[in-house]
C-alpha cells in the first residue's frame, strides 16, 4: 500500500442552506465509506481561506493566496492505496465534484534506503 | 452526530432574524451573507471533523463571532438599529449587548418580529408568503420557485421588491405595543394559512415539497402560539386547523402519485397524533367571544377526522359550518364547498340546485373544482355525457399536472355513452 494526498480545491458558496446540508453528509457518508475500506489514512484537516504567502531571498510577505474560488485549496486528505490509478478511482465518488471542483491525487514520496 | 432533516435551513431562518436585529432591517442583506459564511465554515470544518455535539449553538455562536467581527469592522461605515448603535459604540459594551441578543428567548422573538415585519401591508399575501419562505424560512430563491412552481427570475424580482419594502419600513416590527400587536396580527395568521395551503392544494407535484411547506407553517404558528399576545383564540384555532388537514396528508397521494379526494382516502393512514394535538388545540380555541374563519374551517375538518368512513360523516353539521362560515367571509369558493356538502347529505339533485344558485357563480367560471363539482353530480345522477362535457371544461382550466391527472381519471371514470340511469 503507498499513501496518497487528496487535495480538494474549490469551494461552492453559493448553494442553499438544504444544499449543504445535503452536501455536507454526502462528504460523512464518502469518509465513512473510505474509512470503511480501510483507504482512510488521515481524515486530514480543512484550511483557513485566509493566509500569508512568503516569497523568495527577500521573504516578502504578502496576504493571500487569493486564488479563484476554484482554484483555492479547501482541505486535504492523505489516503492509502494500492497504486495512483486505485488511488485517483477512489476519488472520483468525493462530493466536491458534484460541486464543480476537483480534486489533486498526489503521491506521497517515501524514502527508500 | 446524525443532523436531523432541515436543520440548516431553520437554523438559518433564525439566525437571519436575530442577525437583521442586531444589524438593522436596512441590512438584512448584510445578515444573510453572515449566514451564508457560517454555513460554508460549517461545512467546511464538519466534514472533515464531523457534527458537533451541538450543531445549532455551534452555528449560531460562528455567527455570533462573524456578527462582532463586521460591527467591529464597519462600527462607523455603516448604520444599525437605532437603539443598538448606542452599545454598538464602544468596545465594553459591543461583546456583552451581542452576547444578550443571541439568547435562545431573544431568538425567538427576533422570529416573531421577522414574522410581522414580512407581513407589511404594502406587501401583497403572495410577496408576503414568499418572503417569510425566503427569510423565515431558510428556503433559496430556486426553492421558493419550486414551491410556487413559478420561475426563479419570477420569484427573484417578487422577492427583491419585497427585501425593499421590508428595508424602507427602517426598523422591524416591534412586538411590544399591544396595539400595534393585535392590528398586524390578522394577516401574520392569514400568510401562515396561505402557506400551508400551497403546500396542502398547491401546485407542486413534489409530496416532499407539500409537506415541507405544510411543517414549517405549522413550526411559525406553533412560535405564535409560545407568545402570550398571539396566542388568541383564532392563533390556536388556525393551528388546530393546520394539524387536522396535516394529519390527511399521508392518503392525500395513492401509491402512484395521484391526488386521492376526501371519499377514497385509506383512512387507516391518517396521522393519529395530529387529530389529538389538532383536536386538543380546537378546543383551547374555544374561548372568549371569537369565532374566525379559522375556528369553523377547523371544525369542518374535526368532522371529517373524526369519521371512521366517509359514510359516517356527519354533512348536516358541515353543512351548517359552510353556512357559517359564509356569513364571516363569503366567497362563491365557500359556497360551493357548501353546496358539495349538501350534495353528500340530500343528493345530487340539490347539489345541482345549490351550486347554480351561488350568486356569483361567474367568479368561479375559471375554478376547474367548480366544472368537476358539476361533473360529479351529472356523474351521479348518470348524465355520463353532461358529467363528461363538465369534466372536460375542468380539464382545459386544470392549473397544474396533479390537477390535470385527478381530472384525467375523473373524466375517465365516466366511460363511454350514457348509461341507463
Amino acid at each position: 500500500m503507498s499513501q496518497f494526498t487528496f487535495l480538494y480545491r474549490g469551494r461552492d458558496t453559493s448553494q442553499s442552506p438544504e444544499q449543504m446540508q445535503k452536501t455536507m453528509q454526502k462528504w460523512q457518508a464518502w469518509f465513512k465509506e473510505l474509512g470503511a475500506k480501510g483507504h482512510l489514512k488521515d481524515i486530514g484537516h480543512p484550511l483557513e481561506n485566509a493566509g500569508r504567502v512568503v516569497r523568495g531571498k527577500q521573504k516578502t510577505v504578502t496576504d493571500g493566496p487569493f486564488a479563484e474560488a476554484k482554484d483555492v485549496v479547501g482541505g486535504f486528505t492523505i489516503i492509502e492505496a494500492r497504486d495512483l490509478d486505485q488511488a485517483a478511482e477512489l476519488s472520483k465518488d468525493c462530493p466536491i465534484l458534484e460541486a464543480g471542483g476537483s480534486v489533486e491525487v498526489r503521491p506521497i514520496q517515501i524514502l527508500n534506503i | 452526530m446524525q443532523l436531523s432533516e432541515h436543520l440548516f435551513r431553520r437554523e438559518a431562518g433564525r439566525m437571519v432574524a436575530t442577525l437583521t436585529r442586531i444589524f438593522g432591517v436596512q441590512n438584512l442583506a448584510l445578515a444573510e451573507d453572515v449566514v451564508q459564511d457560517a454555513f460554508c465554515r460549517a461545512l467546511e470544518v464538519w466534514k472533515f471533523r464531523g457534527v458537533p455535539e451541538n450543531p445549532s449553538a455551534w452555528l449560531m455562536a460562528t455567527a455570533k463571532n462573524r456578527a462582532l467581527d463586521v460591527l467591529r469592522r464597519y462600527r462607523t461605515a455603516r448604520t444599525y438599529e437605532p437603539e443598538l448603535s448606542r452599545w454598538l459604540q464602544s468596545e465594553w459594551t459591543l461583546a456583552p449587548i451581542v452576547e444578550e441578543l443571541f439568547a435562545e428567548n431573544e431568538i425567538k422573538d427576533d422570529q416573531l418580529r421577522m414574522m410581522f415585519s414580512c407581513c407589511h401591508p404594502r406587501l401583497s399575501e403572495e410577496a408576503q408568503v414568499a418572503l417569510i419562505l425566503n427569510v423565515l424560512c431558510g428556503f433559496s430563491v430556486d426553492e421558493v420557485a419550486a414551491a410556487f412552481v413559478s420561475s426563479h427570475a419570477a420569484i427573484e424580482k417578487r422577492l427583491t421588491r419585497s427585501k425593499k419594502v421590508l428595508a424602507g419600513s427602517k426598523k422591524l416590527f416591534e412586538i411590544t405595543d399591544a396595539n400595534d400587536f393585535s392590528a398586524r396580527l390578522p394577516a401574520v395568521q392569514r400568510a401562515l394559512y396561505l402557506l400551508f395551503n400551497e403546500g396542502y392544494h398547491g401546485a407542486s407535484q413534489e409530496a416532499a415539497v407539500r409537506a415541507e411547506l405544510c411543517e414549517e407553517a405549522m413550526r411559525l404558528a406553533a412560535l405564535l402560539l409560545q407568545h402570550p399576545l398571539a396566542a388568541t383564540p383564532a392563533t390556536h384555532a388556525l393551528s388546530a386547523l393546520m394539524c387536522l388537514d396535516a394529519a390527511r396528508l399521508p392518503a392525500r397521494m395513492d401509491s402512484s402519485g395521484n391526488l386521492t379526494s376526501l371519499f377514497e382516502q385509506d383512512r387507516s393512514l391518517w396521522d393519529r397524533r395530529l387529530i389529538a394535538e389538532g383536536m386538543k388545540l380546537l378546543e383551547l380555541s374555544a374561548t372568549g367571544f371569537e369565532l374566525s374563519e379559522y375556528h369553523l374551517e377547523a371544525a369542518i375538518a374535526s368532522v371529517h377526522v373524526t369519521a371512521q368512513q366517509v359514510e359516517d360523516t356527519d354533512w348536516a353539521q358541515i353543512v351548517s359550518y359552510y353556512e357559517q362560515l359564509m356569513a364571516i367571509r363569503p366567497s362563491p369558493v365557500i359556497a360551493l364547498n357548501r353546496a358539495i356538502a349538501i350534495a353528500q347529505h340530500e343528493g345530487a339533485l340539490r347539489g345541482l340546485d345549490e351550486i347554480r344558485a351561488i350568486s356569483d357563480s361567474e367568479r368561479l367560471a375559471n375554478y376547474p373544482f367548480y366544472h368537476a363539482a358539476l361533473g360529479e353530480f351529472e356523474l351521479r345522477k348518470g348524465n355520463r355525457r353532461a358529467a363528461r362535457d363538465h369534466f372536460k371544461v375542468a380539464l382545459d382550466l386544470a392549473r397544474n399536472p396533479m390537477e390535470r391527472q385527478f381530472l384525467n381519471l375523473r373524466l375517465k371514470a365516466c366511460g363511454q355513452g350514457d348509461a341507463l340511469a
